[in-house]
């Protein structure tokens, strides 16, 4: 029920009385609700919830993350040792 | 395709699982929350291949399968009026109510419709203007905004004969109830990382102060579980209880503001009936009183409470004291062409993902 599908944002339709705009699913286009992501701009990636898109993905941020998982996850491994093995992020 | 292919690499998969099994040094029990995080562990085979001292344990994060019979049936004599069309999403047709589903109603002549989005529920009120339409509104956190959205443009437009039926559900009053119970086995929890994306992480930071247990938030490709199990572990094996994000690129420390103040603009808390849990207060969404002219619960009657089917244990697998393939009924009288209940019916069900993932029936004792 909470399944939410990334998608790029390609068009904002400006004209439309609640916030919304055309989406691309890996090829599939679609009409979502852009009213709850007043910032996201054609080109920017969003998760879309029934029908809303619910949030703008970090997409820089991600990225930047994925690269330090991997730095650490190959790096020397240390069996029984429990240290930080991944980045944290401030929760 | 970006933002999922490179979270289900088998490769980076495979680090985690190693890194996992390397600081995994005693048992630990860790919930999953949400049901869609338990389809992707099941479906991965991930549960399978951590190491044996980790167990994993299904949470009540799936909206369909605690929803009690009775709202069930409500929809249900609802979808039997002659002016009333219930539209609602797919999941929601087969799941058994009081002895019948609303794909029956439909069958037997009701109003029933699938939507994709309350938006198009109110698109249907608007073309049938002669019509009541009724949108029976189910989900978490994560879905209420997509609701109030709903409403919000239902009386901007004027569109007065669309009504929400509200059994959305709130997770921090049934994560205290699973963490309170004084037979409790958890230890740590994933939370559900699209409920933090809307809500931000508040509610959990107070779970983690109430409690004293590690509380991960983490998304739902396999590359994010395996990433939320391995900080839930290590801060177990280090004797630690924080809250952790490890789903940044979705949630925020103050969730999506703009989603937040639609879900408040329509919605207040209120105590509602869990399936497997009972009454939890602060447990549901209801309408505010200046919605009641589109709220369904303002204008019909409710059903009684009604009985879940004896043989379903979805209570016990709902508050993960009993896996799904321990039921006795799994596979055998219970399939998700025959369903005895919720969790073998719902695309998030965690009866349903054994079930799809070709999980056979375990030979123990079920309580
Ligand atoms: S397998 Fe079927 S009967 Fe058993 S708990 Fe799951 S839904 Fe209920």
């Amino acid at each position: 029920m909470c399944l939410g599908v990334p998608a790029r944002v390609v068009e904002v339709d400006e004209q439309a009385a609640l916030r919304a705009g055309t989406v691309d699913f890996g090829g599939v286009r679609r009409q979502v609700c852009l009213a709850c992501v007043p910032d996201a701009a054609a080109g920017d990636w969003v998760i879309v919830h029934a029908g809303i898109a619910i949030v703008r993905l970090d997409a820089d941020g991600a990225a930047e993350r994925l690269a330090l998982l991997d730095s650490i996850t190959t790096g020397p491994l240390v069996p029984g040792r429990p240290p930080d093995p991944t980045p944290g992020t401030e929760a | 395709m970006r933002f999922v292919d490179e979270y289900r690499d088998p490769h980076r998969a495979r680090l985690l699982l190693e890194r996992i099994t390397a600081v995994t040094s005693r048992p630990w029990t860790i919930m999953e929350v949400c049901g869609g995080q338990t389809h992707t562990l099941v479906r991965s085979g991930i549960d399978e291949v951590l190491p044996a001292p980790i167990e994993l344990v299904h949470g009540p994060g799936c909206p369909v399968c605690v929803t009690p019979a009775e709202v069930i049936e409500t929809a249900c004599r609802l979808a039997g009026e002659r002016e009333v069309t219930v539209c609602s999403f797919g999941d929601m047709l087969r799941v058994p109510g009081a002895g019948r589903d609303l794909l029956g109603v439909r069958a037997a002549g009701g109003d029933v419709r699938v939507v994709y989005s309350p938006l198009d529920a109110l698109a249907v009120a608007e073309q049938e203007p002669h019509r009541t339409v009724v949108f029976f509104a189910v989900g978490f956190e994560t879905t209420a905004p997509a609701t109030a959205l709903s409403l919000l443009e239902a009386r901007r437009r004027g569109v007065r004969n669309y009504l929400v039926l509200s059994a959305h559900v709130r997770v921090p009053p049934a994560l205290e109830a699973i963490l309170g119970a004084p037979d409790t086995r958890l230890q740590g929890l994933l939370a559900p990382g699209h409920v933090c994306t809307v809500q931000g992480l508040d509610e959990y930071r107070a779970v983690v102060e109430r409690h004293r247990v590690p509380v991960v938030v983490t998304g739902f490709e396999p590359v994010d579980l395996l990433e939320g199990i391995l900080a839930c572990v290590a801060q177990l094996e280090e004797g630690r209880a924080e809250l952790e994000n490890r789903y940044p690129r979705s949630v925020r420390p103050e969730g999506n503001p703009a989603a937040r103040a639609v879900l408040d603009a329509v919605f207040e808390p209120v105590s509602r009936a869990w399936r497997g849990l009972g009454v939890l207060p602060g447990g549901g969404l209801g309408l505010r009183a200046d919605w009641r002219d589109h709220d369904a619960e303002a204008r019909y009657t409710p059903a009684p409470p009604a009985a879940d089917d004896g043989r379903c244990r979805a209570a016990l697998v709902l508050t993960g004291r009993l896996r799904p393939d321990a039921c006795p009924e799994f596979g055998t009288g219970c399939r998700p062409e025959h369903p005895l209940g919720a969790p073998m019916v719902s695309t998030e069900g965690a009866c349903a993902a054994y079930w799809h993932a070709g999980r056979t029936r375990r030979l123990a004792a079920a309580p």
